[in-house]
Order: C-alpha cells, then structure tokens, then sequence
C-alpha cells in the first residue's frame, strides 16, 4: 500500500475523513528519493564508456599495442628477411601489406614501425608528465616570486617554435632514436607545466586544501592526497594528446632525413620511403604506415576528447 | 483592473542526464496593469524558469513547455511563432537577469547594447535611438551618460551595469517588465538604491513589474502583491498586506518567521528544517508535508485544493479544510 | 595598453635572442665544425665563410659578430652553393612560401570558422556529428599523407588539376588543400567549443531576452567573443603551416623558401640552416607579437587588466 500511494490520484470523494490526524512521523519520508551516487573515476569512467567514439579509439589502441608486441611473431615472414626476387610485390597471400623495394615484408616492417612510433609516443609523453608535473606542481604550490620567475622562463620556451628546434637539434646530434626523444622533450614539456602550474594554482586555495593544512598536515602528503587525485584530469588529457604529436613530429622528421636511421624503421620513415615510389605505383608501401599513422592519430584523438568529457566535472548533469 | 498578463496551468519540465525534472507544475496567476508582483521562494522552488518560460527564454532542449498557457493582448506567448515572439520580447514584455556582471556583453560598448535593443523595434535613426538611449540612461541615474555611452561594461561597477540593464529592458517602453532577482548579486546598499529605482520607474512610466526574489524584505518595501512557490507550484497569494500579515500557509509562516524584521520586537529566527523534495518524481501530496510541523495524513496522500479567502488571497493547504479543525488548534 | 605592448615587445626580443643564440652554439658545437674546409665545395666558400664567420677570432667574438650582421639582416654565404648566400635564397625562396602561407592560413581560418559555427549551431545533430568527424580527421592525417592523397586521386587518376609546381591559381589549389586541412580541423573544433561555452552565457540570454534575430545574436554578440580562443593560438597555427610548407614543398616541387630549407638539411649545408631558422623563428615570434595585441585591440577588458596589474 505504501508503494501505491505515490501514484495514485485521490479523488474529492475519496479524501477520508480520517486522514485528517496528524501524521505519524516518518524518517524515511525524506529521504524517500535518492539517485544513485557514484565516484567521481566511476562516474568518469561510465561517461566514457558511452562515448562510442572514444571506446572505439581504445580499443583499436589497445589492439595496435598487442599487435606491435606480437605482430611480427605472427607474420610467416622477418623484419630482415630480404628476398631481392620478391622487390616491391603487391599485397598478396603471402605478403599481405606487400613488400619493399629490398624484397622486405611490409606487414612485419608495420609492426616493427609500431614499435619505434608508439615507443616514440608514449615516452615522450611520459617525460613531458614528470618534468612538466614537477616543474609546473612547484611553481603552483610555491606562488609568489618563484612562480613568476619560473613561468618567464616558460613563457619564453613556449615561444620558441617547437618544430624548429626540433630540427635544430636533430641536425647537430645527428638523427637516431635518442635524438627524437631528446629534441621532443627540450620544449615539449611547456604546456604539461602550465596545465599543472594552473591547476595547482586553482585548487590550493580551495577550502579543502586551506582546511588540511591549517591542521598541519604536511605538504607532502597535501601534495599527494589532495591535489593530485584533483590535477589527474586534464593531465591525462593532456598526455593522450600528446602521443599523436610526438608520433606526428617523429614522422615529420623522417620525412626531412632526420627521423630513425635504417635497419630500423618507423611509420614515418617507411612512409617516406614510399613517398619516392608512390608515381611509380607502390601504392601499398606508403598506404600501409600512413594509414596507420592516421589511425593512431584518430584514435589518440578521439580517446583524448572522450576523457576531457568524461574527466571534466563542469559539464556533469 | 486590466490584466496585462493571464498565465494559466504553466507546466515546465527539463530533459537531464538523471531524468526529467518537473520545475514548474501547473501555475496560474494574473499581473495588473501597473502593479509590482512579488514571486518569492527559495531556490529551485521554479519561480525563475516561470518567469524565463513567459517570453519563452528557458533553454531549451533541455527546457519544454509541456502545457499552459501566457495571455498577453490576446495572444498564447506559448504557442506564438518565434519571429512573432520577437517582436514581443524586449518592446512589449522585457527582463533584466540576476547577475548585472555577466549580463552584458563584455565586447560591445553599453551604447551599442541599449542601442541595438532600440533599432530592431522601433522605426528611427540612430540618432534618435542614441538621444533615447541618453534620456533612459538619464532616467536610471547614470550621470554624464554622454561619455558612459562609449564605455564597456567592465568599466562599470556592479550597481551601476545593473542600472544600465534596467535602462536596456525599459528603452522600448515595455507594458511588462520581468525581474529575475535583480538585487541579489548586489551589495546590500545598492540593493535598496535599486529597489528605490524600480519603484520610481514603475511611477513614471506606468509598466507593470513582475518581481523575482527569494528575499522578503525586498517584497516588503516594494511588492503590491505577492505569490509564494514552493517545489513547483503556487502554494499562497494575495496582496502586500495579506501574505506579511494574515500568512496562511506554513510555508508562507515559515518564510517570515525566517527573515529578521524590524518590525515585530523579540523576534526571533527560526529556520525551516529539511529541503524541498527532488523534482524528478514530485510528490502526490503536498510537497511541503515533509518539512511541515502540522503535517496531516492526508497531505501525504492528495495535494489540497485552492482556497479562497479574498479577492486576491488564496492558498493551497488542507488546514482549511473544515475537518481539520482539531489540526488548527494548533496552529500559532 | 602602451605598457602592454612594451612588456610583449621586451619578451619577443628576449625570444628572438634566444633563439640566435640557441642557433649560434648548436652549430658550433657540431662535432668537427660545420665551417671547416672539408665541408665547403671550393675555394671561394671558403673565403666567404672565414670572411663572414671571422673563424680565426675566438669562439665569444664571433658570436657577437654573428649577432651584428643578423641585426643586420645578413645571414651569410652558403657552403654547398657557391657564390650563393642564405639572403639570395631568402630572396627567391621568400615571396613564393609566403604566397603558399597566406593562402593556406585565409583558407583554413575562414574554412575552420565556418565549420565549426555551424557545427555549434547544429549542436548534437548530424550536421555537428558530421563536421567534428571530418575535423578529427583532419588533424589526424598528416600533411604529406594528405598532399599524397590529393596528387594520387585529383592529379593522377582524375587529371583535372596539375601534379606539381606552382605557376598559375590552377597549380595552388592542391598544395594549399593538404597544408591546410589540419589547421582548418583544429580552428574548425576551436569555434566549435568556444561557440558554445558563449551561446551559454548570460549576455546572449539578454540578447535574446530584447528580441533580436538569431542571425544577429550569433553574428554581433556570440561570434566575436567565441573568436578570441581562435585568435590566440593563430601565432602556434602559422607555425605549423610554416613548418608544413617545408613537406608540402618538397612534394610538389614548389621553388619556396621550405624547398631549399630541406636540401640545406639533406646536405647539411649549416650556414643556409642556420640563417633559414633565425629568419623563420623571427617571422614567428613577430606574428605571436601581433596576434597578442590583436588580442588586446579585439577584447577590451585586457586594458583594464593592465590597468589594475600596475
């Protein structure tokens, strides 16, 4: 009955006379309608997951990274193995991406190319995080002269044209994979700091922040504790979108001489290989790594708007 | 007297991530020619997306009038084709918004906002529309306004943008002027500075006010009448001096006994306990049955008619019903 | 705003020596100098370069000197090019990659705005869902992917417009496409989410609130504030045109300033590398100069806060 009671319409004739007797208190009463709370992760992670876009992108991603792993375990073929017979075949049975101009498998060089790109990616990326979350969380938590000195120096980085001194450096150290990372890390980590110097700007005059420490916990564990679980959005962001970069600019300088040397090989440098025989119509040679090159890119994209959406508590209704 | 405004059976709901939220649940109530009416109650209790849903402006998706209807000179503004709408908004009906800082434009000079405002509804020069732009800005008491013209809104102080906001909604003579909490961004000083204007305003040009407060003493110094809401619906109505001094609704009694008045000596603050219910599934009942210290069996189970006791007072609430007469005892 | 504008000019100057600077001792510190006889083709090299680079003074006189003649306007001779200099290639080079730039940059941001205003506008319809798409993918090819695309299927198998070069409108058209798609997505889902925080905001309420048309509440009150994100990262897009037109160059054998950007790398002919960055990293820092005080002209509360800053 007292389940029915929250439908049910009373009529005028309906209405008892004996309801009219104060009511017998019910603690329950106001607490009758409660939705559903959830954690702020689970919440985020629920908004992702609806974002089919974005989930595509992680799957493909996560898919990719299995296959850079075991993707050259899988083809019947090595990445060395050179058959001069079999230069620059089309995609068939036996060579599914084709080959190269040196009779090379082009599906095990895609995977092998996976490798040199996301490594590329991903550590730049984690670079980025560690110099940027220190640098940036230590001119935000200290304020005051340090901050304004540190952010000049930044400002002036952050002019810099990025890619200029990335080629800059490529030509003095010469190319290789060290040099990649090195260059892409000198100037890449900028916006990480400001993002973090922001947030922690932001968040350490909230009230919760003001209360811990004026019960004398440790700025360590104010560090730990409060504001990273709260800066963790936007830096997260902020590394998926930094992964496509660095492979983007990793391939940029392939293309200009100064990306990853043979007998290694990355997407942007069988890319680029490609490029030359692309009229001659070895189209398979240049589709396979920029294909996958923009679908990484795609995916490290899509993923990176899901999680600004999912991540970001203002646009929670 | 004529009703400038008749709105009947409004019913507002919002699509949200949570489900749809009732807002406003069936309100009925007239605005007189050239009377401040007072809308009070806390927030949530739907008396600003009643006064947005008038001139239509509730956002929408995820906003819908789901039924209802606002007369205005014969015509439904409910059903009215949106370029018709337009030519309302802003001549015949005009709003002013709670916040004056983020109500103007941060980009555009304040002449150019009062301005504009003119042009799209009445056929003069610009000329002319600056000259009536002076005269109003004159009006709200904006000295040397010539040179204020060219200003931007950032260069303004809150008291005065909200002087200015009234100066845009009145430029077109409106016969209607809606006001969504105008004083509560503002310092207590400016408050009262403001309330003085509107009452001047409503003098000297006769326009009828629909006032949207949460605070009683802004109601007290300039309200002809009064409508209270609560979770959606109107619970009690009636003049100034019906609502402040023959309250009916325990509602109603808690809001007053809620503000310090100067008034009444040995006053004392008491606060209404608990929240009002969720939106998302109202109650069957009366909303307030919760939070009511003479709540009866019966609220909980039917929601109460209207009952009239003047010409304009009426109220929405069992204890008038003649069987709860050993209820009323104890009522204070 | 004058303090405003002196505070940006100070920073771009101390940019700009930055990066002179940056420039000067890299290439110095180039295993085996980069100015040595072994590099250069022929006699003549030779004397311009000791003449230019004063390499028999010490390490912290020539980098003065070289700062001089960059103030200048004088970057030096080339190594591999004899009886060239990085001024002569600048010259002819120049005119052309500027031509590509400006071409590509109007295209992208009246393309990218566009997009992006109607995708607002259609916020969550198929029209929205359609554009950002294109957009994703727009950033997500890379330009030389992009130019490929274009030569192989408009130039190659369609022959309705030329593969390569740049001597008429009609050779423009592909270049120009594959520089600036990826501008074009990133200005096109800029306007989109600036468009949208605006059309939230309360003034566009107010706007609406005195009647005005739809047309006009987007153009004169939403528009010009959801452009001002647009214009601030205008100065880092004209980078990535500018170092897209190196690739873009290369591809269609365009006779532009990227072109011999990239021989000069491939041949590592350092003094061309070396004038050719000072010179792009000068346009750059200058175009940020502008846009920041554009930034300042198209948002009037920036003068306040300079006001209340001081």
């Amino acid at each position: 009955m007292e389940l029915r009671k929250r439908d049910h319409r009373y009529t005028a004739s309906e209405i008892s006379d004996e309801w009219f007797v104060q009511k017998t208190k019910n603690e329950n009463e106001a607490e009758a309608v409660v939705r559903p709370s959830l954690s702020y992760w689970q919440d985020a992670w629920r908004r992702l997951l609806k974002n089919r876009l974005a989930m595509a992108g992680l799957i493909f991603l996560i898919l990719l990274i299995f296959m850079a792993i075991f993707g050259p375990l899988i083809s019947p073929h090595s990445v060395e193995e050179q058959r001069l017979a079999n230069q620059n075949m089309p995609p068939s049975s036996e060579h599914w991406f084709g080959t190269d101009e040196l009779g090379r498998d082009v599906f095990s060089r895609t995977w092998l190319g996976a490798r040199i790109s996301l490594f590329v990616g991903a550590v730049a990326a984690l670079i980025d995080f560690i110099i940027g979350v220190i640098y940036g969380g230590v001119a935000g938590y200290k304020g005051g002269k340090t901050d304004h000195l540190m952010m000049r120096f930044v400002e002036i980085l952050y002019g810099l044209p990025y890619l200029l001194v990335v080629i800059l450096i490529s030509v003095v150290m010469g190319p290789g994979l060290f040099t990649i990372i090195f260059a892409l890390s000198v100037t890449g980590w900028v916006g990480m700091a400001r993002i973090v110097r922001g947030q922690v700007l932001q968040i350490k005059n909230y009230e919760f922040v003001l209360a811990s420490k004026t019960f004398g916990t440790k700025t360590s564990r104010i560090i730990k504790k409060n504001l990273l679980p709260n800066t963790m959005g936007p830096i997260i962001v902020q590394m998926t979108l930094t992964v496509p970069s660095a492979i983007f600019a990793e391939a940029f300088l392939s293309f200009l001489g100064l990306g990853i040397q043979p007998p290694f090989a990355s997407w942007g440098s069988m890319a680029n290989d490609g490029l030359s025989t692309i009229l001659s119509g070895h189209w398979w040679r240049l589709f396979f790594p920029a294909f996958f090159i923009s679908l990484t890119m795609f995916s490290f994209n899509v993923l990176g708007d899901g999680l600004q959406d999912a991540l970001d508590p203002r646009l929670r209704r | 007297m004529e009703k400038v405004l008749e709105i009947s059976d409004l019913h507002v709901s919002f699509k949200t991530y949570g489900g749809e939220v009732k807002a406003v649940r069936g309100v009925t109530f007239d605005l007189y020619k050239g009377e401040i009416l007072a809308i009070v109650g806390e927030s949530g209790c739907g008396k600003s997306v009643t006064a947005q849903s008038i001139m239509r402006l509730i956002p929408s998706p995820p906003g819908r009038i789901t039924s209802g209807s606002v007369l205005f000179k014969g015509m439904d503004l409910t059903r009215l084709k949106e370029p018709k709408l337009r030519k309302i908004r802003g001549a015949d009906i005009s709003m002013i918004f709670q916040d004056p800082m983020t109500a103007l434009n941060p980009t555009l000079t304040i002449g150019e906002q009062i301005i504009e405002g003119i042009m799209q509804h009445k056929p003069v020069t610009r000329q002319q529309a600056k000259k009536t732009a002076l005269d109003m800005l004159d009006l709200v008491g904006i000295p040397n306004p010539l040179e204020r013209l060219k200003h931007f809104p950032h260069q303004f102080s809150g008291g005065m943008r909200q002087r200015i906001v009234i100066a845009m909604a009145l430029v077109c003579q409106p016969e209607v002027l809606i006001a969504d909490e105008p004083t509560t961004a503002l310092d207590v000083t400016i408050q009262a500075q403001i309330l003085d204007l509107f009452k001047e305003i409503q003098k000297k040009t006769g326009v009828s006010i629909i006032l949207i407060t949460h605070d009683l003493g802004v109601v007290a110094q300039v309200a002809n009448r009064v409508v209270v809401m609560y979770a959606g619906k109107i619970v009690e109505a009636g003049s100034r001096r019906e609502i402040f001094y023959r309250p009916q609704h325990p509602y109603t009694k808690g809001l007053l006994n809620s503000v310090p008045r100067l008034d009444l000596e040995e006053s004392e603050l008491v606060p209404i306990a608990g929240s009002p219910p969720d939106l998302f599934s109202p109650p069957a009942g009366c909303p307030f049955v919760a939070r009511c210290a003479y709540a009866m069996e019966v609220c909980d189970r039917a929601y109460p008619d209207k009952t009239h006791l003047s010409k304009e007072h009426h109220v929405d609430c069992w204890l008038q019903d003649e069987r709860a007469i050993k209820m009323r005892v104890h009522v204070r | 705003m004058t303090a405003y504008i002196i505070k940006r000019l100070i920073a771009m100057l101390v940019t700009l020596w930055l990066i002179i600077t940056l420039t000067f001792f890299l290439m110095h510190s180039v295993p085996g100098s980069p100015f040595n006889e072994e590099r250069a083709t022929n006699e003549t090299v030779q004397k311009n370069l000791e003449k230019f680079y004063h390499l028999d003074k010490p390490l912290i006189v020539q980098y003065g000197l070289y700062l001089k003649s960059v103030v200048t306007f004088d970057f030096g001779p080339s190594i591999k090019k004899s009886s060239q200099t990085v001024n002569d290639m600048l010259g002819r080079g120049f005119p052309v990659s500027f031509e590509l730039g400006i071409v590509t940059l109007l295209v992208a941001v009246i393309s990218g705005i566009t997009l992006g205003m109607i995708a607002a506008l259609r916020h969550n319809g198929i029209i929205d869902y359609a554009a950002m798409t294109i957009a994703v993918l727009g950033i997500s090819i890379p330009n030389f992917v992009m130019a490929t695309l274009l030569i192989q299927q408009v130039a190659v198998n369609w022959g309705i417009l030329p593969v390569a070069t740049w001597v008429s409108p009609k050779h423009m058209i592909l270049p120009t496409l594959a520089l600036a798609t990826g501008p074009m997505a990133i200005i096109a889902r800029l306007t989109r989410s600036s468009m949208l925080e605006v059309l939230t905001q309360d003034y566009i309420r107010t706007a609406k609130a005195k009647g005005l048309s739809p047309v006009k509440i987007v153009f004169k009150h939403a528009l010009r504030n959801a452009l001002l994100p647009v214009v601030t990262v205008l100065g880092s897009l004209a980078a990535s045109i500018l170092t897209g037109t190196f690739v873009i160059e290369k591809i269609f054998a365009i006779p532009g300033m990227g072109k011999y950007f990239v021989e000069s790398i491939n041949q590592r002919d350092y003094p061309v590398i070396m004038g050719t960055t000072v010179f792009y990293s000068a346009i750059l820092i200058m175009l940020l100069f502008l846009v920041d005080i554009a930034y300042g002209i198209l948002d009037p509360r920036i003068k306040l806060h300079k006001k209340e800053g001081s």
